[in-house]
């Protein structure tokens, strides 16, 4: 993280909810990866950030993740810092998560599991929502 | 109504960049104003001026180029997905620009509606 030059202004004028929607695992396409990237640097704009994990993207979120054997940076750790950046909700889909024999005890700390129901309510006060 | 587009695959792979240019032209159309549009992860691809696709099919990055050229529409290409994958001011179609992810939250706060293209 943190290879990008960016001389940008901030505008605090206006404060919107964004929420990221993670879907796919974390290493088979970049999506994921690059999707955090966007968080981190959203972070600066004391914009609302929130993120859901469903389907394959409670993966995402798997403790203990190992990626050396695939040559590719493991990122997972920085899901675990993203209250720091001001991210005020990570919530994982609890059926997604059950569907792949994972409870909260996988996953890395500071998450919401909630049902679908849940989410579908996160999703409709949001006013941006990015898929990744 | 003021939309915001992001384009988040590649070219001739994928719909999106297809999908997201009728939008374009269909919303200009009507009448609606385009804050701008953001190309990430492959959709950076769609930014480069060294295709050359076979006569009989779409260009679609001169497309793209003519588009926002035309509408005076702010086309903002992602750094870092962009130095990931050899899309520079080099080789950048005319009438993008090159600029980070905060551009991106910018474009979120700006327009009415931010549409995602892309899987």
């Amino acid at each position: 993280m943190g290879e990008e030059q960016y001389d940008e202004e901030q505008s605090t004028e206006v404060q919107k909810k964004f929420l990221f929607v993670f879907k796919r695992a974390p290493h088979g396409t970049i999506y994921p990866y690059e999707g955090l990237e966007v968080i981190l640097i959203m972070a600066a704009y004391d914009q609302v950030i929130s993120a859901v994990f469903t389907d394959d993207g409670v993966y995402c979120l798997k403790k203990g993740q190992e990626t050396a054997a695939i040559g590719v940076k493991e990122f997972s750790i920085t899901f675990k810092v993203l209250e720091q950046y001001g991210v005020e909700h990570l919530y994982v889909d609890k059926e997604a998560l059950s569907a792949r024999g994972m409870t909260e005890a996988d996953l890395v700390t500071g998450v919401e599991v909630v049902d679908k129901e849940t989410i579908a309510n996160v999703i409709r006060e949001q006013d941006v929502v990015l898929p990744f | 109504m003021k939309f915001g587009i992001l384009i988040m695959d590649g070219p001739y792979q994928h719909q999106a960049s297809d999908s997201a240019y009728h939008f374009a032209n269909a919303a200009v159309a009507k009448g609606h104003e385009i804050a701008g549009i953001f190309f990430y992860n492959d959709g950076v691809n769609n930014t480069t001026s060294l295709m050359t696709p076979p006569q009989d099919d779409r260009h679609i990055s001169k497309r793209w180029s003519d588009f926002v050229q035309k509408n005076g529409i702010d086309a903002i290409v992602c750094i870092a997905a962009a130095k990931r994958r050899g899309i520079t001011d080099a080789n950048l179609i005319k009438g993008a620009r090159i600029s980070g992810l905060g551009q991106l939250t910018e474009l979120g706060i700006k327009a009415d509606r931010l549409v995602t293209f892309g899987d």
